[in-house]
């Protein structure tokens, strides 16, 4: 029994994964670049709620809007300030990437200038009795997790396979040049994936911190991580790459846990990532492009 | 012209060897303390690490984010080699030196091999996980010392032989990281060099001239691990304690914060940032909480505006300064110079 809770830990955590490997995903889907800050914008996510709750006193469905505007608003506001300039002039993609770093840091040392390095505990959001099965018990938390995040990665399947903005998107991540000469604002749509992803990671940020109720200036860090792996695995650039590799980077972590080897769960996952790499560099779902000269 | 380049060798020689005598006349006697004389090996110590770095980051144009990691496998390598070696400590520190720089090696062909295959941004994630691998597995370990990190370990020199240590470790470490610029150096200017530039420059294009993309890739990360190896054996027996938590991310992005001030691509401006860096912190105590924030703007800052990083690929030459100080009639003056020099 003790192993079957462990999985169903895993799929509630590999749910959080997914939602924020899914803006990984999209990001380096329309850009080409690994958005090392998209794991703090969960930070980001978790002290608006705990500020809106616990300093403000609002109710926790306000809590959860403001963190995902506040989310978005960072995730737009790091796109405008540290990338714009870097993608329209064509810099090499290192420069890139160390602007995406050093937006990490900043988030991290701001947030821990702020609150001080010492975390917050959260108020408890999602309350209500176990559902038991058998002797499993499966708590509120963890079926709102799965719920949540399931309905979120369907919709924005809908998102992009169906509406205008989402075709929009897809055209640009396929050939930027083209789908300005087609009429598309790639400008906007950039803006638009970055404000959507932040926003899917404020929504993880919640689900996190309630299973998990400690906030600290770091937590985006590893958590970021470990959502970057899980969209490798799953291949990046695809959607339901990031929901499979998100479930299947959790599970394993839950049944190292189970072992009782929990300190070697961060080795795992990364040597999950050096075994893919080698064995299947697309990812599970990835497609497997070759370049053309 | 083999002339010109043999005496602007020699030239540079007998600077390195009047900067030495200065600096370790000065670090022998006793004129400057203990304090000052730490701070000294500690640039010396980040002059290895970055200009290694800038190897993999700058020539080879790949972002290495797990540079303290290597540099923390080099030192407990040693550090573990010579508490447990059993040999006189003048033979063992030379030794533990090399046993650092080649573990290093081992780990950067581990991780090198699946990484640098891939077109891409591969690196830059695999290095940050590595770096965050390592220290789990130092904590979680017994022989490593575990979270109290590994104590005890041997100054460079017996105290019986009368010699003063801080000589001792100064010269080590001055003698290491000349060695280091030297190595590098000429490396980039020789075929093998060009060669990584190259792939820095145009990865298609250098793979199409019948650059072997991966060996060269694996070789430039590869040696910037092995320097970050020696560092690390070199910091382990300078302070003597090692604490797995030192080497995090932070160290990390330290390096490469020198790396991208001084310049993406110039030797020059790794070690003039190395200096600077190391001994700003020391000058502006009070200010500590604000280093990572402030390093961070200045990250962002620099990439967005000078993206090649302050210096650029400048180099310095001193025969092309003395040149430049000599004027036309500098041919004469030069060989009298090197002359005097030898």
């Amino acid at each position: 029994m003790k192993f079957a809770s462990q999985i169903i830990n895993g799929l509630s955590l590999g749910s959080i994964y997914a939602l924020v490997a899914l803006g990984y995903n999209m990001v380096y889907g329309i850009v080409g670049l690994i958005n090392f800050a998209h794991g703090d914008i969960i930070m980001v996510g978790g002290y608006m709620v705990y500020v809106a709750m616990v300093v403000a006193g609002a109710p926790l469905w306000v809590a959860v809007l403001a963190s995902i505007l506040v989310c978005a608003f960072t995730g737009i506001f790091i796109q405008q300030v540290a990338y714009q300039r870097l993608l329209n002039s064509g810099a090499p993609r290192i420069s890139l990437l160390i602007t995406a770093i050093g937006a990490s840091i900043f988030l991290q040392n701001l947030f821990q200038m702020l609150f001080s390095s010492s975390g917050k505990s959260m108020p408890s959001m999602i309350t209500g009795a176990p559902l038991n099965i058998g002797s499993l018990q499966i708590s509120r938390v963890t079926m709102v997790t799965i719920a949540v995040s399931v309905l979120l990665m369907a919709g924005l399947q809908l998102v992009v396979k169906k509406t205008r903005i989402g075709k929009a998107m897809r055209a640009t991540s396929e050939d930027a040049g083209a789908a300005v000469l087609m009429g598309i604002n790639t400008k906007r749509t950039i803006v638009f994936t970055f404000g959507l992803g932040s926003a899917l990671a404020a929504v993880g940020s919640v689900l996190y911190s309630s299973a998990y109720p400690l906030i600290t200036p770091y937590m985006g860090g590893m958590l970021g991580l470990k959502a970057f792996v899980a969209a490798v695995l799953g291949g990046i650039g695809s959607l339901p790459g990031a929901m499979l590799g998100g479930y299947l980077i959790a599970v394993s972590e839950s049944l190292t846990k189970a072992f009782g080897l929990s300190k070697l769960t961060d080795a795992v996952v990364f040597g999950i990532l050096i075994v893919i790499l080698l064995v299947r560099p697309a990812g599970l779902l990835g497609k497997n492009t070759k370049e053309k000269v | 012209m083999p002339k010109n380049k043999k005496s602007s060798y020699l030239l540079t020689l007998a600077l390195v060897v009047v900067l030495y005598g200065v600096s370790a006349f000065l670090v022998a006697s006793g004129r400057i303390n203990k304090y000052v004389s730490g701070i000294l090996v500690m640039v010396l110590v980040n002059i290895i690490l970055t200009v290694s770095l800038n190897l993999a980051s700058g020539f080879l144009g790949q972002l290495v984010l797990g540079h303290a990691g290597f540099m923390s496998v080099g030192a407990y390598a040693s550090a573990l080699f010579t508490l447990n070696s059993g040999l006189p400590i003048s033979v063992a520190f030379p030794l533990s030196i090399l046993i650092a720089g080649v573990v290093a090696v081992i780990f950067g062909i581990l991780i090198g091999i699946p990484a640098l295959r891939l077109k891409g941004d591969y690196l830059a994630i695999i290095t940050l996980g590595f770096g965050e691998i390592i220290k789990v597995l130092i904590n979680f370990f017994d022989f490593t010392g575990g979270a109290r990190g590994l104590r005890g370990i041997p100054r460079v020199v017996d105290k019986s032989s009368g010699i003063s240590v801080e000589f001792v470790k100064f010269s080590y470490a001055f003698f290491l990281a000349v060695l280091t610029i030297y190595l590098i150096t000429a490396f980039i200017r020789s075929r093998h060099g060009r060669a990584v530039i190259a792939i820095r420059e145009d990865e298609i294009a250098a793979e199409a001239s019948g650059i072997n993309t991966t060996y060269y890739k694996l070789l430039a990360f590869v040696m910037a691990a092995f320097f970050a190896g020696v560092a690390g054996a070199l910091y382990a027996h300078h302070l003597g304690v090692l604490n797995p938590a030192k080497f995090d991310f932070n160290y990390s992005v330290e390096i490469l914060v020198m790396v991208v001030l001084g310049g993406m691509g110039s030797i020059t401006g790794s070690v003039v940032s190395a200096i600077a860096l190391t001994i700003l912190p020391e000058l502006l105590r009070g200010f500590s909480d604000y280093r990572m924030l402030a390093y961070s703007v200045i990250l962002i800052l620099v990439m967005l505006f000078k993206p090649t990083g302050l210096m650029g690929g400048y180099e310095f030459s001193l025969s092309r300064l003395v040149r430049k100080l000599r004027g036309k009639n500098k041919e004469k003056a030069e060989q009298e110079k090197v002359g005097a020099a030898k």
